[in-house]
């Protein structure tokens, strides 16, 4: 691709993300993106465009693509409503550094601040929660805009760019057109070099720790550096807990792995985050559903905080050392300066809490003996049938927070939820997504009777795709979170939470995906492994009790060591 | 006049970008979500070509404009921003002042008032005469004062802030070169 040629505007924005790698699009088309779709007609040998059932689904799918691949999701929408319907993609991609491309169709340059039919000023509405957003006015911008989008999209901390593409730029011809690749932009710092003063500092302060703790977050998954990490860990003997989001970055069975951080998560770690004494934060960004109550988090302990963004150094807990940059790079620098040690007795402390939580909450929940099915025992179950190998999707809510507790990973980057947003409708079109980004691997959906209504027309894509994507609908009747919130904090109040469902299994059948319904114990196997029997797409509809409460809690904005387990305060 | 408090400083801080559309908005939301008040705000061309210059200024903590400045430095166009006390800075803000020709005949003279502020005319006609003020906000303000109290004071305004640091900071030439030596 030498020689410059003459296209369209649109068929320079195909050429142009194909140029930067892209093979899959997700999206749906309309007026002001037409000769975009008109364009892509010409390439469906280089691209795989799928096409979703509303837009949110769209970005949803670009998201779990991305997540999975690593590679940047793209998603192309037309102007107004379409525009609108994928800002909460936006919004989740954003908080959960995401790198897509979205583009977005816009009327015609003349048209523009009219109130045009279908104009909304995307440009406007998304420039809080995008990385960077463009409009395209002219084709020749295209070349430049798209590569700069890209760049930005995957480089630094990673995020949302939003292409806003007017209609009469996609129509233009662009006589001297060559796809351009964009290494450098002045005013942006995508990752700055190590500062090895501060390096240094970090190691001699891990270096004089008695007790250590480590918190993972997904920068480690997005920087790929898991094995760094484990060497980091296992060198100065470290034990580790990880955020929703650092799921997988370290393997189930880690022996330095203690286990999940923040409201919902593991009593250990959570208790020893006010035991320690050196707490070093590596790629996560101290969330308030991590920390709880930031005034009494951690203040016996010297911070250290590895990110990639300067931004989120001491935005929501002061750090004493800083250690800035990716932490692929910051992580074996640092490990080179540890002195290879033993913490035997403060990682073994850690078993006390451990058994206390595996007697008052794991065990009743995984292999309870009576009543009806509990949701940690379905997860758990699953996890066991796939071997720990599965990639698990989830939606929002008491699904979401039991697949983080009760799944098990032996690989890594295995887990995709919504986590910075907490977006319900997130997991069908997600799952959708990394089935199409990783098909030669096992995907299982969890999600909740409410979650899934949020997004069910996405069945329609897995039916026209043939997406052999695995779901299972932990049906409580409910909208469970919100109803645990009323039980445990308004009086048992339940305000809008009870869902009178339609027939789950019959809506899949309808669309061509084999659904079961399963309610008994005693089944429960044999339809774990009717669902996980071929690689088609399948509905495994779990009827679990109504009442179910995930725990242990820390109510929102209390202490990290304000551990709630069946309504009783935890003390060891 | 502005509130200050203990712990609460009034900060000016320089934004240098690209000028690339719809920068403004992408640095005053930045304020608007930590709740922060826009005191003045100007914008020009910066001495280099193609670069912009924000000026804002803001009262608030010194752990929030820390937090702030850092979230304006990381929108992509956005060259340098830094913020800084008034003790390091030299400022100045520029005010305006129309005055009704016939009320300032009766009132005799202004010679004394132009002097004491050291003010100058700009435009004398038969129905207006406009005054120019250059100085801190206070010195705006006190002239604005006497004026309302005396003659009256029929459309005033003041410019934002335009503001240089005193020391010897890094000359912003000098910050570019560094920027593209990263390449
Ligand atoms: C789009 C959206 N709307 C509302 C909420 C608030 N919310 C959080 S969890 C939840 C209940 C989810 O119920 P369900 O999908 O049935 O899952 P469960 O908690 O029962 O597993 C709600 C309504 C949300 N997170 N996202």
């Amino acid at each position: 691709m030498n020689t410059t040629i003459q296209l369209s505007g649109a068929h320079a924005l195909i050429h142009s993300i194909i140029h930067e790698g892209t093979d899959t699009i997700f999206g749906y088309p309309g007026g002001n993106i037409i000769p975009v779709f008109d364009a892509l007609y010409d390439y469906y040998n280089q691209i795989h465009y799928v096409l979703g059932r509303h837009e949110q689904g769209s970005i949803h799918a670009a998201q779990g693509y991305a997540r999975i691949s690593g590679k940047v999701g793209v998603c192309i929408v037309t102007s107004g409503p379409a525009a609108t319907n994928v800002i909460t993609g936006i919004g989740d991609a954003m908080l959960d550094s995401t790198p897509l491309v979205v583009i977005t169709g816009q009327v015609g340059d003349t048209m523009l601040g009219t109130d045009a039919f279908q104009e909304i000023d995307m440009v406007g509405i998304t420039q809080p929660i995008t990385k960077w957003c463009y409009q395209i006015r002219r084709p020749e911008e295209i070349a430049w805009a798209v590569a700069r989008a890209f760049y930005i999209a995957r480089t630094g901390r990673k995020g949302p760019v939003v292409l806003d593409f007017t209609k009469n730029a996609q129509n233009a011809l662009v006589t001297d057109y060559r796809p351009e690749k964009c290494t450098f932009i002045r005013s942006y710092v995508p990752v700055s070099k190590p500062n090895m003063a501060k390096i240094e500092e970090a190691a001699q302060l891990i270096n004089q720790a008695k007790k250590p703790l480590a918190l993972v977050g997904q920068g480690v998954l997005l920087g790929n550096a898991e094995v760094e990490l484990t060497q980091f860990l296992e060198k100065a003997d470290i034990p580790a807990g990880w955020t929703l989001l650092g799921e997988s970055a370290l393997p189930s069975d880690f022996r330095l792995n203690k286990g999940m951080l923040g409201m919902h998560g593991n009593i250990a770690p959570n208790l020893k985050t006010n035991e320690c004494d050196v707490l070093i934060a590596i790629g996560m960004r101290f969330d308030d559903r991590v920390t709880g109550d930031m005034n009494t988090y951690a203040k016996q302990a010297k911070i250290i905080h590895f990110d990639i963004d300067v931004a989120e150094i001491g935005k929501n807990i002061p750090v004493d050392v800083p250690v800035l940059g990716d932490v692929k790079t910051t992580l074996p620098l640092i490990t080179q300066l540890l002195k290879k040690t033993s913490h035997q007795e403060w990682v073994n402390s850690f078993a006390v809490a451990e058994r206390k939580e595996k007697e008052l909450v794991i065990e009743k929940e995984i292999h309870p003996k009576e009543g009806a099915i509990k949701m940690g025992e379905v997860i758990a179950k699953i996890a066991d049938a796939t071997h720990n190998q599965a990639v698990v999707v989830t939606d929002v809510g008491q699904n979401q927070m039991m697949a983080a507790r009760y799944s098990k990973f032996a690989q890594s980057n295995s887990f995709i939820t919504s986590g910075g947003l907490g977006t319900m409708g997130f997991g069908i079109p997600a799952a959708i997504g990394a089935k199409i980004g990783a098909p030669e691997r096992t995907v299982v959906l969890f999600v909740g009777d409410g979650g899934f209504q949020m997004t069910i027309q996405e069945l329609g894509t897995i039916m026209q795709e043939k997406v052999g994507v695995k779901m299972v609908i932990l049906n409580n009747n409910f909208l469970g979170m919100v109803r645990q919130w009323q039980e445990l904090f308004y009086h048992k109040r339940y305000s809008s939470t009870p869902m009178q469902n339609p027939d789950f299994v019959a809506i899949a059948k309808a669309y061509g995906i084999n659904a079961a319904v399963v309610g008994e114990r005693e089944k429960l196997d044999n339809a774990i492994e009717a669902m996980l029997s071929d690689d088609k797409a399948y509905l495994l509809v779990v009827n679990v009790e109504d009442n179910g409460l995930v725990y242990p809690m820390t109510p929102a904005g209390t202490c990290v060591t304000n551990i709630i387990v069946n309504g009783e305060k935890i003390v060891l | 006049m502005i509130e200050l408090t203990k712990d609460k400083k009034l900060y000016t801080v320089t934004v240098f970008s690209e000028n690339t559309p719809g920068l403004l908005n992408q640095i005053t939301i930045i304020f608007t979500r930590r709740q922060l008040n826009i005191e003045t705000l100007s914008v020009s061309p910066s001495a280099l070509k193609g670069i912009h210059k924000f000026t804002i200024t803001v009262v608030t903590t010194h752990d929030m404009i820390e937090k702030v400045v850092k979230q304006i430095d990381k929108r992509i166009d956005v060259l340098k921003a830094y913020y800084n006390v008034d003790e390091e800075l030299i400022f100045q803000e520029i005010a305006l002042y129309k005055l009704s020709t016939e009320k300032v005949l009766e009132m005799g003279s202004i010679e004394s008032l132009i002097r004491r502020y050291d003010a100058r005319v700009l435009e004398m006609n038969s129905t207006c005469i406009v005054i120019e003020k250059t100085g801190l906000y206070e010195e705006t303000q006190n002239l604005f004062d006497e004026l309302s109290q005396t003659i009256g004071v029929l459309q005033f305004i003041r410019s934002g802030r335009v503001a240089i640091t005193k020391g010897k900071v890094e000359r912003l030439s000098d910050m570019l070169a560094s920027l593209e030596n990263a390449q």
